[in-house]
């Protein structure tokens, strides 16, 4: 299967006034489409830093980082929000909706800054809802909705717009344990529709459902390895 | 980001936070209702001025060789209205000699007045404004007569004490009977009425109907002048050339008749519609000019609150910034996005202050005899600096809000 994520040698260097900080340090790490990855490690180990980088909110001080069969450790800040925009999927851990805006215009606003026609973007918003089962709840608004159906909204805005990859930072860290369970048979039920998903995550039952788990130390990559459990 | 989508999006945050939004834009209102108001006014005014006031009471291509100005609305000083007093006032062979100068085409009244009461059976008209003039006065008022007749040059050369009366008088003096024929007397006088004219509406509230006209020679002539004196020769020409020829005449011959010297001032007064109105035309100037820098004031102001508002905005749905960029808003979507919303929220000041504007007008005019005239400009104006003001206020918040890093900018509470 083709790689959909290349990174080579990147790091990620920040100053904190004299001091450097290499959050990220020399890590290499290849994902195929439809591969199901988590990447784990304790606070600290560069996870965060590693999630804006694969989804294209930083970019790294070296190496290569190749998204799709596109170089993007060197775009400029609007080339990189098209790629976001066309590539990348976020669920995160907040849901991060807009308060005042109805299920139905959250799940449109990929499509509103990739030039989508209203009525078009109100259909595939509409479809996309009806995927995560939240068809009824269109028009409600996120402090009507419950936790997991927020998460749910926050879903299929990630893939209204058919992103290369399913990027989720934490996706149950706020909800319970059997909203948790839901939200996870969402993603596997993705993952086994062919979607390309990478969470981080620290919860190791969490990551337990992935088919492969990248661990993350000190900005290195510790251990990469296939679950054989949930591969199987 | 499509700029209709961006005024959608704007449209909906101003309606989620009334109250707010209101407060942001009572600056451009006020603004924005001042200039529509004040235009207006001074615009009713200023055809007020030149259709009623003006031509009511002078007359187009009309001009009047007086004493003393009847018409002034500027600063008179005591050393002015003396000098005035000291003139020596238009004889009847003044106006004959002048008259006789005048070679441009034109027509002439011999013209006094004064307030007097009429008399009807038991009822009096008192402050009715009586003039003696010639036949020739209705044509220059374009005074329509309605009922019975004006007075002919004959009745004009016989002294013939007839009335010919205005509108009002004839409602209020004999109401419910045939003016025509009946005999009204002024301080005892008998005179018989012949005519009615036509209402001629109000000027500033007051009634242009209360008068009454009579041969400038008739009995009784000496109520409202001095025997042999006139307040004025009125001379009507056919279009402002021929005005201009005739007044030179007239001054020229005013001038020889009162034996001038070249270094003197005229003893007499030349009254146009165009010098009565040059006090209003100063007016109207300076208020025009000080327009400007009201609203200007105000504008300013309302635009530095509007900024300070988007300035709030920003920081407040600085999250929302973050989501809208992770989830790919480009710097120009997220400027566009908050421009547009600073417009249109100054916009929709300025569309409420032009409603509120002309609400004012309207009152205005419905409760003051002042008039008001909507200038369409004005309305185009307001709303052209309303969007203006949002644009230019917005900038500074919305590029700040475009540069935000969506890293930073997911992380704020």
């Amino acid at each position: 299967m083709s790689a959909v994520i290349r990174i080579h040698d990147l790091t990620r260097e920040y100053r904190m006034g004299s001091e450097r900080i290499l959050a990220l340090h020399g890590v290499t790490l290849e994902i195929r489409r439809n591969e199901y990855v988590a990447i784990m490690g304790p606070s600290g180990s560069g996870k965060s830093t590693m999630m804006n980088v694969l989804g294209c909110l930083d970019t790294p001080t070296a190496g290569e980082y190749w998204l799709n069969g596109e170089e993007v450790s060197r775009l400029t800040d609007d080339a990189l929000a098209r790629v976001r925009n066309r590539e990348i999927g976020f669920v995160f851990q907040t849901f991060n909706l807009l308060p005042r805006a109805t299920a139905l215009h959250n799940v449109e606003l990929p499509l509103v800054y990739a030039g989508v026609r209203a009525r078009e973007r109100r259909e595939r918003a509409a479809t996309a809802l009806a995927r995560v089962g939240l068809a009824e709840r269109m028009d409600h608004r996120p402090n009507e909705l419950s936790g997991g159906q927020r998460q749910r909204v926050a879903i299929a805005r990630a893939l209204v717009n058919q992103p290369s990859i399913l990027l989720a930072d934490e996706p149950t860290g706020n909800l319970d344990s059997v909203t948790s369970e839901e939200i996870m048979e969402v993603f596997a039920a993705l993952h086994a529709a062919g979607q390309t998903v990478i969470m981080v995550t620290h919860e190791p039952d969490i990551a337990a459902r992935a088919q492969r788990v990248v661990v993350l130390r000190d900005g290195r990559v510790e251990s990469d390895r296939v679950n054989r459990e949930a591969a199987a | 980001m499509p700029v209709f989508e961006a005024v959608r999006l704007a449209l909906r945050t101003i309606r989620t936070q009334k109250l707010k939004s209101f407060f942001s834009l009572v600056g451009v209102l006020i603004g924005v209702t001042f200039l529509i108001a004040v235009v207006s006014i001074v615009q009713g005014m200023n055809r007020y001025m030149v259709d009623r006031f003006a031509n009511t009471l002078v007359g187009a291509n009309t001009f009047e060789v007086r004493q003393r100005p009847s018409i002034n609305m500027g600063h008179t000083t005591h050393e002015m209205w003396m000098e005035w007093l000291r003139r020596p006032r238009v004889s009847y062979s003044d106006a004959d000699f002048v008259r006789a100068r005048i070679n441009t085409p034109a027509t002439f009244a011999k013209f006094c007045e004064d307030r007097v009461s009429v008399h009807y059976g038991g009822k009096v008209a008192k402050d009715v404004d009586l003039i003696g003039t010639e036949e020739t006065y209705f044509g220059i008022r374009s005074y329509q007569v309605v009922a019975g007749r004006a007075f002919s040059a004959q009745e004009v050369r016989a002294s013939v004490p007839v009335l010919v009366i205005g509108d009002e008088v004839a409602r209020r003096l004999l109401p419910g009977v045939d003016p025509i024929g009946k005999e009204v007397r002024i301080a005892g006088l008998p005179y018989r009425i012949i005519g009615v004219v036509a209402p001629q509406g109000t000027l500033f509230g007051l009634s242009l109907d209360k008068f009454v006209v009579m041969p400038f020679s008739a009995p009784g002539r000496r109520l409202i002048c001095p025997i042999n004196i006139l307040d004025a020769l009125i001379v009507q020409t056919s279009d402002p050339a021929h005005m201009q020829l005739a007044m030179a005449e007239a001054e020229a011959a005013m001038r020889s008749l009162r034996q001038l010297k070249p270094e003197q001032e005229n003893n007499f007064h030349l009254q146009t519609a165009e010098g009565a109105l040059g006090t209003w035309d100063k007016i109207s100037r300076v208020l025009f000019l000080a327009l400007p820098g009201l609203v200007a004031i105000s504008l300013v102001v309302g635009g530095i609150v509007i900024m300070n508002i988007m300035l709030m905005a920003v920081s407040e749905r600085t999250r929302e910034i973050g989501i809208r960029k992770a989830l790919g808003a480009r710097r120009r979507d997220i400027l566009a996005q908050f421009v547009v919303e600073s417009a249109t929220l100054s916009a929709a000041g300025a569309v409420m202050g032009i409603g509120l504007g002309l609400l004012l007008a309207f009152v205005i005019k419905a409760l003051t005899p002042l008039p008001a005239a909507v200038a369409p400009w004005s309305v185009a104006l307001g709303v052209v600096l309303g969007v203006s003001v949002g644009i230019v206020a917005g900038v500074y918040p919305a590029s700040r809000a475009s540069r935000l890093d969506p890293i930073v900018a997911l992380r704020a509470e």
